[in-house]
Order: structure tokens, then C-alpha cells, then sequence
């Protein structure tokens, strides 16, 4: 019996080769087909974002205007044009793309180390704690910068409380972290009520509201310098060690039997992913949704793999914060803040997402 | 001697004694198969083997040196860890999920290399599941996932294979297909130490047999005299006879 099955084994292995090889091309097409066609939209929409906007500027001023400061070019358009796409639209539209790749990034970390598709990144009260952070600093009548470093300390403080919870109870289980991520989280939610009971309503309070909404509104080129390293360098970590991922989301003894410090390399990863959401939230407020509808999308269209997965979700992630950013500024003669539209259009895609996903399974 | 095993014990925090003064070894195209009922500790044993827990005393050396002193990547390069299937969150295709066995060999900020995956593909096709490759590992069935956890170890090239209960959830005729192929791998030149709930396996398979009963106490031997009518009955509590049966030219344990 034995032999018959190496003869069989011998026969398939010879078109397995052939067979593999050829998957290998396809699926290697596949990947890099994706990753041209979305950077392609990306661009594309970022062009858009440049060009769309309550104060025309022609379309093709728009490029012009762009290029005249990289090539020297003459200019036959007037100052306020320029100013609008180079001091208003610019910042707003790369901190989008930043900010949705950034969100998009750390919620697939955290989906992977949690071992839950479910997982956002605001899981162990980042984004809550920064809310409070912020909301502080406006209290004290704080401007732009304080109100930008107390957001960044909520955020890594309420962080740090939830780590150490399980230290203090002796028992580091991913289901007691998750826990006490989720008591930080509604610990940091009833100080921000107290924080906007006492807040003065007519000045306080609406700033406060418009930061828990996120915007993009308020984004300079000054503001978003100083946050560029705390996204930049977890981003390049998290991509570097990405593959790690794979293995950590097959759970915690798994990935020790495989060789992984389960210590230090799930440290590494919530590090980076806590310091790259308290950046987004230190830039635009909090902006729900992006984090836990674009990995969710990126996995059903390239699959789960995150060597491959990752870098299409940052992309996604652009493209969607830019889109939404643009109807954040069109739909409504008053701006719309981003959480409200995150809500409105993610909720609804992700339904149709999940039922996609169910009739594949069928 | 590839493994051995000294003055093991082992106990949860806050609780009794799970085992204790466990000692054996075991070398090369060996199997040991641990014997024990519920709640007796089988999979505790073999997880302070995997390095998984910490014992309470005792060590563990492994080609002669102490585990503990070892780092995670050079232990997984000796010992390869199959665990009870189970559904991981992500749908990895079967591929994907194979190659992951190289992970101890890929640096850490490196991804599988060709090379890894024609070793995982090789796996697959030796254990007679490549059609399966671009299958969801979460979307074929419990008898394939089990192949493709043994081509998975396969793939990390140990010394040591451990196995958490192969054959549960195994239909009858799987269940003898993986204690086939356990001892192929053995005759391939592997150490396998594996938990079962069935002492026919430990029979057929006819290497060391390991029996752990409820006060924590491991005895151990070969099969062929470990296993008799007053260990087995002592073990589960129940009457049992073992009985040789010309036909299977083998012994069988029967319930009476």
C-alpha cells in the first residue's frame, strides 16, 4: 500500500511543480496589479481633493499651481488661488492620506494581535484617553500645541494603565488586557462627561465636540510636523516586522512553539500601534470606523496574509480618509466633521462587506 | 540522547501538584506515547516539554544542554509543536499557513524565501495534500487540518515532534491514519512524543508508553510491558482486559 502512494505521490509532485509555479506568477500578479491599480486611484483622488473645494480654483490651475513649486513655471493665476491649494487643500489632503493609512495600519495590528477581526485600534483606551487629554487642555484654555501634547500623553497614559492592570493581577492573558482596555476606556468616557459638564458651553464645549468628531479642518504644515516621527517610525517597525503578525494571530502558544518572544514582540507591536493612533488623534480628534472597516476589506479582497495585506490596507485607508474628507467639505454648506460621515458611509459598507463575506462562505 | 528529562514537576499557580518526579528520555525514530486520564496533566507534561510552561523544579535537556539556557529560536528548530486543531481568526491560505513553520529560521525582519516555501510545499505534497494549497486552512476539513499541522512541522525541520492529542476529533478511519503516519515519521528519523486518550494507539504504534495517573506519578516502559489488564484497569478506573488477538497479531484492550 505504501508504495502505491509514493507512486502517487511522485506523479502529482511533478505537476505540482508546474502547477505551483504557475499560482505563484498569478497570485504574484494579482498582488502587484492591486497595489498599482490603488496607488493609481489614490492619486487620482488626491488630485480630486486638491482640485474640489467651496472656493473655485479650474481644474487645471490646480496642477499648475502645484507644479509652479517644484518646476519654475509662469503664473497667470492670482494669490488667492495659490493659496487655497497650496495653505488649505495641500496639508488637509496628505494629512488624510497619513492619517487613514496610519488608522488603517495600527487596526490591522491590533486585529492581529488580538486574534479578533473585530478589534479597533482604540481597544486599550488610546483614543479615549487622548479625548480626555485634549478635552483637559481645553478646560485649562489651552492652545493648539498644549492641546496636541496633553491629547499624545492621554492617549500613552491611559495605555500604560491598561498594560499594567494584568501585571498588577498577575495574570497576562489577552482576555484580562482586553478587559481592562475596556474598563480604562469607559473610566476615561465618564471623566470626559464630567469634563463636558464643566466645560463652558458656549465656547468649550463646541471645541471640545469638534475634536471627539475629528477634522481636518485645522491642519497646517506646522501642526502636523512634530507628529510626523511618532507615525513615521512605528509605521516603518510594524511593516518591517510584519510577517511577526502572521504568526502571533495563531495564538499565544503557537507562536512561542515557532520560535517568537511573545513578550517583546507583542510589546513592540502595541507600542508602535498605540504611538501611531495617539499621533492621528493628536492631529484630527478621533476618527472612528477607518481602522476596523479597511483591514476588514483589504483582507477579503488580497486575503489574510500580512506581508501582502498590509500595505493594500494603508493604501485603502488614504483613499477612503480622502474621499470622505472630500464630502466632509462639499456635501454641506457648514463643514461636516469626520466622525459623523466615518459613521454614515463605514457602517453601511461594512454591513455589505460582511455580507459579501457571507455568501462567499455559501 | 536528543531529550532528557529529570526530576519534573509542575504546578499552577496557587494549586496542587499536577506532577511530579517525572523522568525519561528519549532519542531519535523513538515514540512515547503518554497514557492518562482526564485532568491527569498529559497536556501539561508535554507543554513544560514545548517550553510552553515553566516547571516548578526539575530541567529539561535538550542534545544535552538545559532548555532554559536556550533562546526560543534555536529550541523551535529542535522541537516542533503540533497542537489540538483548532480554527485560527484569519483564513491563511493552507500555504500560508504551512510556511509559518519556517518562522524560526526567517530573521525578524525578513518574509519567507522561495526556499521556505518549496520546503513547506514539499511538506504538503509528502503528506499528500498540495490540491489543497490555496484552500482556506479555516474552510477544509478537521481530518485535512490535521495533515496540514503534521506538513506545518514537517516544514519547521525539528528533531523533537510533539503532539497534543492528534486524534482527537478524528473519524476512526483518520485516527488510524495519523498513528500510521506517527510512526512513519518516527521510521524518518524523528523523536515523537505524542498524547492520547487511546491506549490501542500506544499499542500499535509498539514504543514507550508513558502513564500518568491522577496522584501525578509517571511510570514508564515499553508497550508491550507497560501496558497490561491491571495498568490499564488501574488507570481509567474500570475493568479492562487486554487480549491478543491472532487475526491483528497484536494485543487489544477490550472493556468488560
Amino acid at each position: 500500500m505504501k508504495k502505491t502512494n509514493n507512486n502517487k505521490n511522485n506523479l502529482s509532485s511533478i505537476d505540482g511543480e508546474v502547477i505551483s509555479q504557475k499560482n505563484e506568477f498569478f497570485e504574484f500578479i494579482r498582488f502587484q496589479g492591486l497595489l498599482w491599480l490603488s496607488l493609481l486611484i489614490l492619486i487620482i483622488v488626491l488630485g480630486l481633493s486638491l482640485a474640489i473645494g467651496r472656493y473655485r480654483v479650474p481644474f487645471e490651475n490646480t496642477f499648475r499651481i502645484v507644479f509652479s513649486n517644484i518646476f519654475t513655471m509662469e503664473t497667470n493665476w492670482d494669490s488667492i488661488q495659490e493659496a487655497v491649494v497650496m495653505n488649505l487643500r495641500l496639508p488637509r489632503t496628505i494629512a488624510a492620506i497619513i492619517i487613514g493609512s496610519a488608522l488603517a495600519l495600527s487596526g490591522a495590528t491590533y486585529q492581529s494581535i488580538f486574534k479578533n477581526p473585530m478589534v479597533s485600534p482604540d481597544l486599550l483606551g488610546v483614543s479615549s484617553g487622548a479625548s480626555v487629554g485634549a478635552a483637559t487642555a481645553i478646560l485649562l484654555g489651552q492652545g493648539g500645541t498644549m492641546i496636541q501634547l496633553s491629547a499624545f500623553a492621554g492617549g500613552l497614559i491611559a495605555v500604560a494603565i491598561t498594560v499594567m492592570i494584568p501585571r498588577l493581577i498577575r495574570n497576562q492573558s489577552t482576555i484580562i488586557l482586553v478587559l481592562s482596555g475596556i474598563v480604562i476606556g469607559s473610566l476615561m468616557s465618564s471623566i470626559m462627561s464630567i469634563l463636558k459638564f464643566v466645560a463652558d458651553t458656549d465656547t468649550q464645549l463646541a471645541e471640545i465636540t469638534y475634536w471627539m468628531m475629528g477634522s481636518f479642518a485645522k491642519v497646517s504644515f506646522k501642526t502636523m510636523l512634530p507628529v510626523l516621527t511618532t507615525i513615521f517610525l512605528p509605521m516603518i517597525i510594524i511593516l518591517l516586522f510584519r510577517y511577526r503578525l502572521n504568526v502571533l494571530s495563531l495564538g499565544d502558544n503557537e507562536a512561542k512553539s515557532l520560535g517568537i518572544n511573545l513578550k517583546t514582540t507583542r510589546g513592540i507591536f502595541i507600542l508602535s500601534s498605540t504611538l501611531i493612533t495617539a499621533s492621528s488623534v493628536c492631529l484630527s480628534g478621533t476618527i472612528g470606523w477607518v481602522g476596523l472597516v479597511i483591514p476588514h476589506t483589504a483582507r477579503m479582497i488580497i486575503g489574510s496574509d500580512n506581508k501582502k495585506m498590509l500595505p493594500i490596507a494603508m493604501i485603502f485607508g488614504g483613499i477612503f480618509m480622502l474621499i470622505i474628507d472630500i464630502l466632509c467639505r462639499t456635501l454641506t454648506s457648514a463643514e461636516l466633521m469626520l466622525g459623523i460621515l466615518t459613521g454614515v458611509i463605514g457602517a453601511p459598507f461594512f454591513i455589505f462587506i460582511l455580507f459579501k463575506q457571507r455568501r462567499q462562505v455559501n | 540522547m536528543i531529550l532528557e528529562v529529570k526530576d519534573l514537576s509542575f504546578k499552577y499557580h496557587n494549586n496542587r501538584l499536577i506532577f511530579h518526579d517525572v523522568n525519561f528520555n528519549i532519542d531519535s525514530g523513538e515514540i512515547l506515547s503518554i497514557l492518562g486520564p482526564n485532568g491527569s496533566g498529559k497536556s501539561t507534561l508535554l507543554n513544560c516539554i514545548a517550553n510552553l510552561y515553566k516547571p516548578l523544579s526539575g530541567e529539561i535537556l535538550l542534545n544535552g544542554g538545559p532548555i532554559l539556557k536556550m533562546n526560543l529560536r534555536h529550541i523551535a528548530q529542535i522541537i516542533g509543536y503540533v497542537p489540538q486543531t483548532h480554527i485560527p481568526a484569519y483564513a491563511f491560505t493552507v500555504r500560508e499557513f504551512t510556511v509559518m513553520g519556517r518562522t524560526p529560521y526567517i530573521g525578524a525582519f525578513k518574509m519567507p524565501s522561495r526556499t521556505d516555501y518549496k520546503i513547506a510545499d514539499r511538506a504538503l505534497e509528502q503528506l499528500g495534500v498540495s490540491h489543497l494549497k490555496n484552500k482556506a486552512y479555516t474552510e477544509i476539513s478537521g481530518g485535512e487540518r490535521q495533515l496540514v499541522l503534521i506538513a506545518r512541522v514537517i516544514t519547521q525541520q525539528p528533531k523533537i515532534i510533539l503532539l497534543d492529542e492528534p486524534t482527537a476529533h478524528l473519524d476512526y478511519g483518520n485516527q488510524h491514519r495519523t498513528v500510521q503516519l506517527i510512526r512513519q515519521l518516527a521510521d524518518e528519523g524523528y523523536a515523537l512524543i505524542m498524547t492520547t486518550h487511546n491506549p490501542e494507539h500506544a499499542i500499535i504504534l509498539n514504543g514507550k508508553v508513558a502513564i500518568l495517573n491522577r496522584k501525578g506519578m509517571l511510570g514508564i516502559g515499553q508497550s508491550v510491558e507497560t501496558i497490561n489488564s491491571n495498568t490499564l484497569s488501574d488507570l481509567y478506573g474500570l475493568s479492562i482486559k487486554t487480549i491478543y488477538i491472532e487475526e491483528a497479531k497484536r494485543m487489544v484492550s477490550i472493556v468488560c
